[in-house]
């Protein structure tokens, strides 16, 4: 597998700084694993704290004043992030393949979301780099005063497994587009796609120490990242329960800004009104897209009375007929779980509503004898204090419940900690227009789900996250103002 | 554009970095690689562009394209008159209806089909700035490494913000929802000059078609040929047919079809002032279509005697003489403050001496020819005028060369404000010095004008900086530089320079229509 892999194209398996390869400092290697047959496909370079360390002092002289970087046009900056898509979109197969190898998500569904939506995000804040304005001000007194949108610095970014190259894009585009210099650490799960990223960003021309990737583990390497006095911010992605230690390190260390987009227990409210063949390809699609591990994952489904049964009946027939084999099978809708401890935990929470008296419609079981593939499972008549219906499953485990009113179900929906997405599926405006202006999440879809794309800010209400990535609001979190006031001799207008 | 500001720039990039030379747009010669002229260079496109199609004018005539440097005839281009006008908004309209093509496409993709037409523009960069330099008389090499610049990051900068392009959502009294959408205002006229004929197209096109318009394009008779050319990378980068149609023609009979048109959305025109004063009027006269105007300019340029006087003195004689002085923007009141007068008109006149004229295809040449016979006769007769009211001519003053309409690089000192070289545009390469004593004196007199196009100021006192450019009436002003533009800063005139802005974020405004909606909600919360 490694050599097939490999040939071709350059793939490096070690830690990325100052745009060169670098063994760990330690000499430490780690496993990579196919999630599809459980097999070893490689070994990666162990990053750790030193290594940290010698990456932020790379990061941090590319930042330094007067840097090649630094002294850049910001249209110059912004036609790197351009050509580093032209780049991703010439390997987009070669890319599409290590993906689905590595994460276990189908490879069709690799090279037409994850490889589109990583063009799309780097194309998208390549065009925002020299239109990041500050302004000037009328102030009081004979005084000129304007600001200066800077960048913050050197940022950690810390990404998860499950959309492991969009997520590499998600990071890098607005923190290169705003300026700044980079510390990435992806998930110690999936770390290929993210390291053959590093040789395009050479190939691209950004200069030394502008990126610096270094795979290694959250409480080793991530930890480093969010504890580190010479971090100007930290960025990350991943579980709420993470999240609630970076922000913790954060504190403690040197108050880093801090981002977090987290998990979710997403509402997903389908109305009598709504037109049903959509409503149940949507709610279908919106928990089982990505082998349910989404944090956007529409998994409590609420459904009005009126159509409940007929809603569960389509749902569980649609998802009879999931497809759920190899990840390069063109057939397959469904892979596997990344890795046997995700597996696990699925299958605990299958049990939990099982053991709790939620009704199994379908599913329920592991597949197969290699790899870590979950049956499509629905549960109808759960109830809010099931462990399904309150905890984050992150597997492919769809929860259907019943609803009578708008005020109820708006009540139900926002009761919970988390607070990311939400869908309403309606026809009648008055019901689309209240229920998404009550919702507690940053984005509510209707008549939709999971429409997703760059332009859009994105993130978390409550413990769902701090902070909006994509869109314009995307350029804030990597963006330090600085306001200046210059003494004039006499003002005008 | 200043071509020897990118010069150092990159210079000093290069050192520091010369892997990024590989990645960057060339913006000087590097000394292998010496960009030439291509040699006879075929002239393709010489009909009008309609639908993505080429068609013959509908009155038969044509226009008979020349080069200025020889007086040759380059080629005949078809001519569009009224009726070619009325077919060409015909399909922009069409290429505008909801559920086209156009309309229905991804903001994000229009966005991409810019940046496919500078890759493209890129990829035939050595043809367009052949084309140019033979149909404007500009020079081969500043065409290269400054109109083609300027046109490829103008479409690249646009390219980026088609998808970006917001409207809001708005706390309104009462139970009411309300958001504004950011539409494009339809079937927009563009009337463009003859003095950056490459440049003007991108600087029209690009913000036009990052909005959602459609255009129908009317380059100036005397330079029609990089315009049609660039209706072939249109067509080949994917545009749907109708969105951009290009129409050779004359101000009086095309141009004034599309002024008057009651189908025009908006018209947009950079020209003289004289013709912007008549396209406003046919504007008001017909159906009220939004205007945009980029007119002329008498721009002051102040020099204080704390001054880098050299460097004063090159940005000077550049900011005016570049692009044999057939700029909006030259810096024709040159206002130098008594001290440093004596010495800053002898460098001046001396700095013009080394200036050479020649055939603009080849290296080493500093000024090519004018435009055509018109403007060569204006300029000789605004010269004339000046040794009539009796400002000291220092050195050029006449015609130069056997062929073409060259026009020695002239400097006058002892110039008064009420000369018609003071108060007239020249646009030609004669430099006017006057002198000043006080500050409070030049702000007057630099503002004492119906132009408001740009200014320069040098000087090292802050206080003097901050002073000045708050007080002058222009639309552009440089500190210690001159012609410093990119496509990121808005620019265009205050008072009878224009209406509106160009470049940047600003120029969105100018082709976009704002719709509020709202709609009724059962109760707000905020």
């Amino acid at each position: 597998m490694c050599v097939n892999l490999a040939m071709n194209h350059f793939l490096p398996f070690s830690i990325f700084i100052n745009n060169e390869w670098q063994n760990s400092v330690s000499g430490k290697v780690f496993p990579v694993y196919n999630p599809s047959n459980g097999e070893k496909i490689c070994e990666v370079q162990e990053a750790d704290k030193a290594d940290v360390d010698k990456a932020v002092q790379a990061a941090r002289l590319a930042f330094s004043l007067g840097s090649v970087w630094r002294t850049m046009d910001a249209s110059e900056r912004g036609r790197l992030l351009s050509r580093l898509a032209d780049l991703v979109e010439r390997d987009r197969t070669y890319l599409a393949t290590l993906e689905s190898l590595d994460s276990g998500k189908p490879f069709l569904s690799a090279f037409y979301v994850d490889l589109l939506g990583t063009i799309k995000t780097l194309r998208y804040f390549a065009g925002w780099a020299d239109k990041i304005h500050g302004i000037t001000i009328p102030m009081d007194g004979d005084y000129f005063s304007f600001t200066r949108n800077e960048p913050i610095g050197v940022c950690g970014q810390i990404i998860p497994w499950n959309f492991p190259l969009l997520m590499t894009a998600w990071k890098l585009a607005p923190a290169l587009c705003c300026g700044n210099t980079v510390v990435l650490k992806p998930a110690e799960q999936t770390p290929l796609s993210c390291l053959y990223m590093g040789s395009l960003i050479k190939e691209a021309g950004f200069p030394p120490g502008v990126v610096n990737i270094l795979p290694g583990f959250g409480p080793t390497a991530g930890a480093a990242i969010a504890s580190h006095m010479g971090i100007d911010k930290v960025a990350f992605t991943g579980s709420t329960e993470v999240g609630k230690l970076i922000q913790e390190a954060a504190g403690r260390s040197n108050l880093k800004r801090v981002t977090l987009e987290l998990g979710g227990k997403n509402p997903n409210i389908i109305f009598a009104d709504a037109d049903l063949d959509i409503a149940v390809e949507q709610a279908h699609q919106g928990v089982f897209f990505n082998n349910g591990q989404c944090c956007t994952s529409g998994s409590r489904v609420y459904v009005e009375e009126p159509i409940y049964e007929e809603f569960v009946r389509r749902s569980v027939e649609r998802t009879k007929r999931r497809v759920v084999g190899s990840p390069f099978d063109p057939t397959t809708e469904q892979g596997p779980q990344v890795m046997t401890g995700q597996q696990n935990r699925v299958l605990e929470f299958i049990q939990s509503g099982i053991n709790e008296g939620a009704r199994l419609e379908c599913g329920g079981k592991a597949l197969g004898l290699k790899g870590f593939f979950i049956e499509p499972t629905i549960f109808s008549n759960v109830s809010d204090d099931m462990r399904i219906a309150k905890e984050e499953i992150f597997g492919p485990v769809q929860q259907i419940m019943k609803f009578k009113t708008i005020e109820e179900v708006i009540e139900r929906a926002n009761n919970s900690d988390y607070g990311l997405t939400a869908g309403v599926f309606t026809k009648d405006i008055n019901k689309a227009m209240t229920v998404s202006t009550a919702m507690q999440a940053g984005t509510v879809w209707i008549n939709c789900y999971n429409a997703l794309s760059s332009q859009c800010p994105f993130g978390g209400f409550k413990m769902s996250g701090n902070g909006r990535e994509m869109g314009e609001y995307g350029l804030r979190e990597y963006s330090e103002t600085k306001t200046i006031t210059v003494k004039l001799l006499e003002k005008n207008s | 554009m200043h071509v020897s500001e990118n010069r150092q720039r990159t210079m000093s990039n290069e050192s520091r970095d010369g892997q990024q030379r590989e990645n960057k747009l060339s913006t000087r010669p590097l000394d292998t690689e010496m960009p030439m002229p291509v040699s006879d260079l075929k002239i393709e496109y010489t009909k009008i562009f309609m639908n993505n199609e080429w068609h013959d004018s509908c009155c038969g005539r044509r226009i008979p394209v020349y080069n200025p440097a020889t007086g040759e005839l380059l080629c005949e281009v078809e001519e569009g008159d009224k009726e070619d006008i009325d077919k060409a908004v015909k399909c922009a309209r069409q290429a505008f209806q909801l559920g086209s093509p156009w309309r229905r496409m991804d903001a994000s993709e229009r966005g991409r089909l810019l940046c496919k037409l500078a890759d493209l523009v890129e990829r035939d960069r050595q043809i367009l700035a052949t084309l140019e330099a033979i149909d404007s008389g500009k020079l081969f090499l500043v065409a290269y490494f400054v109109d083609l610049v300027g046109t490829i990051k103008t479409l690249r900068y646009y390219g980026g913000w088609a998808d970006k392009i917001q409207g809001k959502t708005i706390p309104v009294d009462g139970e009411y929802f309300t958001f504004t959408r950011h539409e494009p205002i339809g079937v927009c006229g563009q009337i463009i000059p003859w003095n950056f004929p490459l440049l003007m197209f991108a600087w029209k096109i690009a913000p036009a078609l990052c909005c959602g318009n459609t255009v129908i394009i009317k380059p100036a008779e005397q330079t029609p040929l990089t315009a049609l050319h660039m209706a072939s990378l249109i067509k080949e980068a994917g545009f749907p047919p109708g969105v951009v149609n290009i129409v050779p023609g004359y101000g009086p009979t095309a141009g004034h079809a599309i002024a008057q048109h009651m189908d025009i959305d908006k018209v947009a025109f950079t020209g003289s002032t004289d013709v912007g004063k008549i396209i406003k009027k046919a504007a008001g006269n017909s159906n009220l279509k939004r205007v945009t105007l980029e007119l002329g300019g008498k721009n002051p340029n102040i020099v204080f005697a704390d001054s880098d006087l050299e460097h004063a003195v090159e940005q000077a004689h550049h900011g005016l003489f570049f692009n044999q002085g057939q700029c909006c923007l030259a810096g024709s009141r040159v206002f130098v403050e008594e001290p440093i007068y004596d010495d800053f008109v002898l460098k001046s006149v001396e700095r013009a001496k080394k200036r050479v004229l020649g055939n603009p295809l080849v290296p080493g040449v500093d000024q090519g020819p004018q435009i055509d016979k018109k403007h060569f006769d204006k300029i000789l007769e605004l010269i004339e005028s000046g040794r009539r009211e009796g400002a000291k001519l220092e050195c050029g003053g006449g015609a130069w060369g056997q062929k073409g309409f060259f026009i020695q690089p002239t400097v006058f000192s002892d110039v008064t404000d009420d000369m018609r070289i003071a108060k007239e545009e020249i646009f030609g390469p004669v430099q006017q010095i006057m002198k000043f004593s006080s500050i409070e004196e030049v702000i007057r007199r630099a503002n004492n004008t119906h132009y408001g196009l740009a200014a320069g100021v040098f000087t090292n006192d802050i206080n003097k900086a901050l002073t000045i450019s708050a007080a002058l009436q222009a639309g552009t002003v440089w500190v210690n530089c001159y012609n410093a533009m990119s496509s990121q800063c808005p620019f265009g005139g205050f008072k009878m320079s224009g209406n509106g802005r160009e470049m940047g974020e600003y120029g969105l405004q100018e082709y976009t229509e704002i719709k509020t909606v709202t709609i009724k909600i059962p109760q707000k919360n905020s």
